[in-house]
């Protein structure tokens, strides 16, 4: 329904449907409000209007009328409250296995890089009938990623990650707006999403000018930044092993727990007093300045490949193995 | 001196008490001060609402054509300055309130005249600074001022433009401490809390949320200063600040700010539908605490604009479903007053008229609210033209209806002259079809995924935009109708009775215009509020 009506947005995402039934549910719940105050309004208006020989008939209230018109639109409420609620957490919740897109904006562009290595400006190109996640986070000010067509936004937010995610359905090219006003060319921070066939996108893929996958890069980074003189692939550093450290919570040194995210990984590595692991001294210098967010998203990338099932395994030695794109086809979703 | 000369036209009143602009400037009358904030308030919706139709002429094209980019920012960050800060927070409350308040209660003027004077001269003090902001660079930043957009990366003049917001608030924090004070301490014998009109219960309501929220938003300011000029790390992650925590702050105090700016329109409309339907009101109770809870619920659901800026999803949980309880006592309000209706006996007077055109744009900028707090549809929706339509809906929808109609509802009695009715009837309805054809355009664009503050955009969004950009001219001229016949009406009007639409209330058994203490003696309530009951109506209440 309303898939090619005018004035009504495309829809390309496995979201978008959800979104739309919820919003077409509240145009009749709200239109039926509307119709009945506005027909209450005007015929009493009418009927009642002063006229020679009508006088008003005075009544001070009634309780039982004020309950409910009280409670019935609060029952209302908390029904869309919760549709919409469901449909958030299917929005926030990335599922396991989405191919990652990382993300740096800055005014006024979106830089885009895939694990592969492919690196695009305003550009996304992305298969239909996958689970991306966009892992996200802006160089200057706040920018938000928006795709109509997806009914899916989230604010970009300097000095840490956001992510979201999305399944296209369609292929098709879609606009990418910024949504959060960012300075002068705010309107022109503007790109497209192009979703293509899976066959299509591999070949789109193998065409690039990739200079080596994400990993490979943040490899380099971590052996020309020294990181393995503590990090050791044994239990014998003055840091700890980051194998498999990925996705599992973290004892820290003060007690709490907390779980070895995209956001913990950066953060330890700009500030890495912040959540010392338990059993380590804070002697870890910060990287502040040192890394771009393009290097630092392959830091993050690289720190992540060391907890995949293939480079987990044998003790300490990482697969130095790119997940090449044949891995995209292996995990059909 | 005008003399004593009972009862000629020409009594003595707050108006030819004295004459002289020493006797403007200086004086300490509240109605006096009323019409000072009168003539400034609306010197700054002119250059706002100026500011408007720039906007909605540079949307006429998809291409960026009419102004420079930059320009286009300022232009829409000015608009919403100018208009929340020096229209919508004072005009009820400095324009009406400030005349009515203490008139309504029964008593000769707010507890701390001076502090009221002073509260003009800070607001002008406040205008000055943006004035002089606005015509020596502007801020581009959008009046929401996100930080570390405000702190660290624009040139514009944040500082300047943040200390006339700052000085500003505390015009609003002295006026809402008078009404409070006065509605607490000078009631007129027999005045209880029961008997008050519910445009006392409303301004109470909105002065507690002036008192409380209004230093939130400067103590913001001072810390984006203080960011900006001392590099102190607050908001800005480079030096070890949250930007996050930017949003928080201003929203705590941006949200209730919203009902500072509904709640007194609210309480006009209570006064003008009893009276033209010749009726006590629906509920009075439910009305006067619905008003109450709205300024306490509204201080819990600030964090419903931030629902994509990267907040727990838990506490958006939490924050969506505060947002659908505050949509509760708006509906009591809608409901009760649709009831007032019931059997009553309606005349179609000006205000009247204004006051039905708030209760249709104000229902749709409530309901189109219940989508905007749904979580998911939000992601889709916010920071898009569905929000701008929506909050111009409760804004302008709401706000400037409710205040025109209270304009019209008391010219009488500020001014001692009748406005032209018929013409008064015109401007209303200009003022509804320019509305609609202005805003309603933008929930659809909204949806389609337009964002706000967008200087160019997609050619598949123009046709909804000329048409909104045809509504503000329409809209425009529905706005300077009423100026114009008001300004006529103060020479040529028809000398107003003391009562002409034969209204209950404190304010009608006073002179129109009143003199300078409001009553010749001060007055003993032993009557409900809206006792229509027993004031008999006018034969023919307007002149057709």
């Amino acid at each position: 329904m309303f898939a090619n009506a005018p004035l009504w947005p495309e829809r390309a995402s496995t979201i978008a449907g959800n979104v739309d039934a919820l919003y077409i549910f509240l145009l009749v719940v709200t239109g039926m409000m509307c119709l009945l105050i506005f027909t209450c309004i005007l015929v009493f208006a009418a009927r009642f209007r002063a006229r020679p020989g009508h006088e008003a008939e005075q009544n001070e209230g009634s309780i039982p009328l004020e309950i409910t018109w009280s409670a019935i639109p609060f029952v209302v409420f908390m029904f869309i409250f919760v549709w919409g609620a469901v449909i958030f957490f299917k929005e926030r919740t990335p599922p396991r296995g989405s191919m990652e897109v990382y993300t740096v904006a800055k005014q006024w562009m979106w830089k885009f890089e895939h694990v592969e290595g492919q690196r695009e400006i305003n550009e996304l190109h992305v298969p239909v009938g996958r689970d991306v996640k966009m892992i996200m986070t802006s160089q200057d000010v706040i920018h938000s990623f928006y795709v109509p067509a997806f009914r899916i936004k989230q604010d970009v937010v300097p000095g840490r990650y956001a992510t979201a995610w999305f399944h296209a359905t369609k292929a098709g090219t879609y606009h990418l707006f910024c949504a959060e006003y960012c300075g002068t060319m705010h309107s022109g921070m503007v790109g497209d999403v192009v979703v293509m066939e899976p066959a299509q996108y591999e070949a789109w893929l193998g065409g690039g000018t990739a200079t080596g996958s994400l990993v490979t890069t943040g490899q380099g980074m971590f052996q020309s930044l020294g990181c393995p003189t503590c990090h050791r692939f044994d239990t014998q550093g003055r840091g700890p092993n980051l194998t498999g450290v990925f996705g599992k919570p973290v004892l820290l040194e003060d007690g709490r727990t907390v779980v070895a995210d995209e956001n913990y990984i950066r953060e330890s590595i700009l500030v890495p007093s912040a959540k010392v692991v338990s059993g380590f001294k804070p002697i870890m210098p910060t990287f502040q300045g040192l890394v771009t967010e393009e290097q630092m998203n392959a830091l993050v990338a690289y720190v992540k490949s060391l907890s995949q099932p293939q480079s987990g395994g044998a003790a300490g030695t990482p697969n130095l193995k790119p997940p090449t794109s044949q891995q995209s086809t292996e995990n059909p979703r | 001196m005008a003399t004593v000369a009972y009862p000629s036209p020409e009594r003595q009143n707050y108006l030819n008490q004295e004459y002289g602009i020493k006797s403007w400037l200086l004086t300490t009358d509240h109605k006096r001060i009323a019409l000072l904030y009168l003539l400034s308030i609306t010197f700054f919706f002119f250059i706002g609402g100026f500011f408007a139709l720039l906007i909605r002429l540079e949307l006429l094209t998809p291409a960026g054509d009419l102004v420079q980019a930059d320009t286009y920012n300022k232009l829409f960050t000015m608009h919403g300055l100018v208009m929340v800060f020096f229209f919508l927070i004072p005009v009820v409350p400095a324009v009406l309130g400030n005349f009515l308040v203490p008139i309504m209660i029964g008593t000769k003027d707010l507890a701390f005249p001076r502090i009221n004077l002073l509260s003009w001269y800070l607001y002008i003090a406040a205008g000055a600074l943006m004035m002089h902001c606005m015509l020596t660079g502007g801020v581009d930043t959008g009046w929401t001022f996100y930080a570390p957009f405000s702190t660290a990366f624009t040139n514009t003049k944040i500082v300047e433009a943040g200390l006339a917001a700052f000085i500003a608030g505390f015009s609003s924090i002295f006026t809402g401490l008078n009404f409070i004070v006065t509605i607490h301490r000078m009631r007129a014998p027999g005045m209880t809390w029961t008997r008050m009109p519910l445009f006392i219960w409303a301004h109470y309501a909105t002065s507690i949320i002036q008192v409380l929220g209004t230093p939130v938003i400067a103590i913001t300011i001072v810390l984006v200063a203080a960011e900006r000029l001392l590099h102190l790390g607050i908001f800005d992650p480079k030096l070890g600040g949250d930007p996050l925590l930017f949003q928080h702050l201003f929203w705590f105090y941006s949200h209730p700010a919203v009902y500072i700016m509904i709640l007194p329109s609210m309480g006009v409309v209570s006064e003008i539908i009893p009276c033209f339907a010749r009726k006590r009101i629906f509920g009075y109770t439910f009305v006067a605490l619905s008003s109450v809870a709205i300024a306490v619920f509204g201080f819990l659901v600030w964090a419903h604009h931030m629902f994509v800026a990267g907040m727990s999803v838990y506490a958006a949980l939490i924050f969506s479903m505060l947002s659908y309880l505050v949509a509760v006592p708006s509906a009591i309000k809608v409901f009760n007053w649709t009831a007032t209706l019931y059997k009553g006996s309606i005349s179609y007077t000006t205000p009247m008229l204004y006051a039905f055109g708030f209760l249709g744009l104000f229902t749709m900028g409530g309901l189109t609210g219940l989508f905007l707090a749904a979580l998911g549809i939000d992601v889709h929706v916010t920071d898009t033209y569905f929000v701008v339509a929506h909050f111009h809906y409760i804004m302008v929808g709401g706000v400037l209806m409710g205040y025109l109609g209270g304009m019209h509802f008391w010219w009488p009695k500020i001014s001692g002259r009748m406005y032209p009715e018929g013409w008064g009837r015109l401007a209303a309805l200009i003022v509804f079809i320019g509305f609609n054809l202005t805003f309603f355009p933008q929930f659809i664009l909204g949806y389609m995924g337009m964002p706000r503050r967008y200087w160019q955009y997609p050619p598949e969004f123009q046709v909804l935009n000329v048409l909104s950009t045809a509504g503000s001219t329409v809209l425009a001229v529905g706005y300077l109708l009423p100026m114009v016949y008001f300004l006529w009406s103060m020479r040529y009007g028809k000398i107003a009775e003391d009562n002409p639409w034969a209204a209950a209330g404190l304010e009608w058994m006073t002179t129109s215009p009143p003199p300078t203490y409001n009553f010749e003696e001060t007055p003993v309530v032993d009557f409900e509020a809206y006792d229509y009951e027993n004031i008999k109506a006018k034969e023919a209440p307007v002149a057709r």
